[in-house]
């Protein structure tokens, strides 16, 4: 099946969505959502009338935060800990590519 | 068909216990699983990985399977027994894997079709169809340009029969001109089609295929540019390759190796653009033959200079 060239939208040029909106694309529910903010993993981007609003690139962590959940049989906390090492790796090999970088340069 | 070594694959042997076959699972999930691993072929291992833990984990399955006996190999060519399944009861599939419809030739034969056990929050009514998650490599001149990528997915389909069959499916997605290494591309309704016909979204996660010139820092770009001692000693203006063009980089005169030259806004495109750094490499002609040798003989002797002066030799 074949189907005519598709436009790819950049997530972090998306609206912010509300938790419902996030839940619903993340095939999440709410309960999630919250442990995920009150883990400090997940941070609103505004909020409005006190309804939380998340910046569309949440919709990455949060599927990513419900597929380790299901996949490896940890709870949310081994999960939310899992993203944070994940996070933290990611940061130290950005780290030390620039840092092989200078090496190479001096 | 191919037969499926289950055991191999776990790297456990025939007669390990249901315990260490867990033990064995989640070790290698935890290396192999998609959002983890930074394999190359992780994706693979893992579903293959789910399939071989969903027939071992499982003691109905694991006989059912033992009963084939051990004389197959991974690879052979495998067709069941005519009596297959005769003594067997299956009592639903007790473990689910993320995808549906994923699972080898050889695990639908023994076994039949795998449907999605997911979490339990995860199993509510939707009216659309699950969403994909994939990667992507671009080559960083589709930063520059924009470019086109074929994806190929594959989802389960019920189709008119009321059978769950794997369909492939290629999308081309356009990449926007602008995308740097580890944003996230939504492409609306490129996802697993729904029970309503509507399909779910497909997410693409970009990266950048290593280029053989340019290194990236987020938008910045980096090349090395290699210039004769001469060049860097007198100063010059010598001409660079960017990803917009080729451009004229003046060397100032008495430029060291490892200096970093900034052609401003040649880096990714973005508002503002990225930057792209010259990094100079000095490159000594070889002194093979006598005219050459006898230009760095006058060098040597006319030139007094000692580099390593800092070192305090």
């Amino acid at each position: 099946m074949q189907t005519p060239t598709q436009p790819g939208l950049p997530l972090d040029e998306h609206p912010p969505m509300t938790t419902n909106a996030l839940c619903r694309t993340c095939r999440v529910d709410t309960t999630l959502i919250v442990a995920l903010v009150q883990e400090g993993i997940l941070e609103p981007a505004a909020t409005r009338d006190g309804e939380w609003l998340f910046s569309a690139t949440s919709v990455v962590r949060v599927s990513r935060a419900a597929r380790l959940r299901r996949d490896l049989g940890v709870n949310t906390a081994g999960a939310v800990l899992a993203l944070e090492l994940l996070d933290e790796i990611d940061a130290l090999h950005r780290r030390l590519a620039r840092a092989e970088r200078h090496a190479r340069d001096v | 068909m191919e037969f499926r070594d289950y055991y191999a694959v776990m790297g456990v042997s025939r007669d390990a216990t249901q315990e260490e076959i867990k033990r064995a699972y989640r070790k290698l999930a935890r290396k192999y699983h998609p959002d983890v691993s930074k394999e190359p072929d992780a994706e693979a291992r893992f579903k293959e990985l789910g399939e071989a833990y969903e027939v071992l984990g499982d003691p109905e399955k694991r006989a059912a399977y033992d009963e084939l006996g051990s004389q197959w190999k991974a690879g052979e060519e495998f067709r069941p027994p005519p009596d297959w399944q005769a003594g067997f009861e299956f009592s639903g599939a007790s473990f689910g894997d993320g995808d549906a419809g994923e699972a080898s030739d050889f695990f639908e034969a023994l076994f039949g079709r795998r449907f999605r056990q997911g979490h339990a929050d995860e199993r509510a009514w939707q009216p659309s169809g699950p969403d994909h998650h994939a990667r992507v490599l671009v080559d960083l001149e589709d930063a520059f340009s924009g470019g086109t990528r074929r994806i190929t997915l594959r989802s389960p389909v019920v189709e008119a029969d009321g059978r769950v069959r794997t369909r492939e499916h290629q999308v081309d997605v356009r990449i926007p001109r602008g995308i740097v290494s580890g944003q996230v591309l939504r492409v609306p309704g490129q996802g697993a089609p729904g029970p309503e016909g509507k399909a779910g979204d497909l997410y693409l996660e970009v990266r950048f295929r290593p280029h053989p010139h340019y290194r990236v820092a987020d938008r910045d770009l980096y090349l090395d540019v290699p210039v004769t001692p001469w060049e860097a000693a007198l100063g010059e203006s010598v001409r660079v390759p960017t990803p917009g063009g080729v451009v004229d980089l003046r060397i100032p005169p008495g430029t060291g190796s490892g200096r970093q030259l900034r052609l401003k806004g040649r880096g990714l495109p973005a508002s503002p653009p990225g930057d792209l750094y010259a990094v100079i490499r000095i490159v000594v002609p070889p002194a093979t033959n006598e005219p050459a040798r006898q230009l760095f003989l006058r060098m040597k002797e006319e030139l007094p200079f000692n580099p390593r002066r800092s070192l305090g030799v």
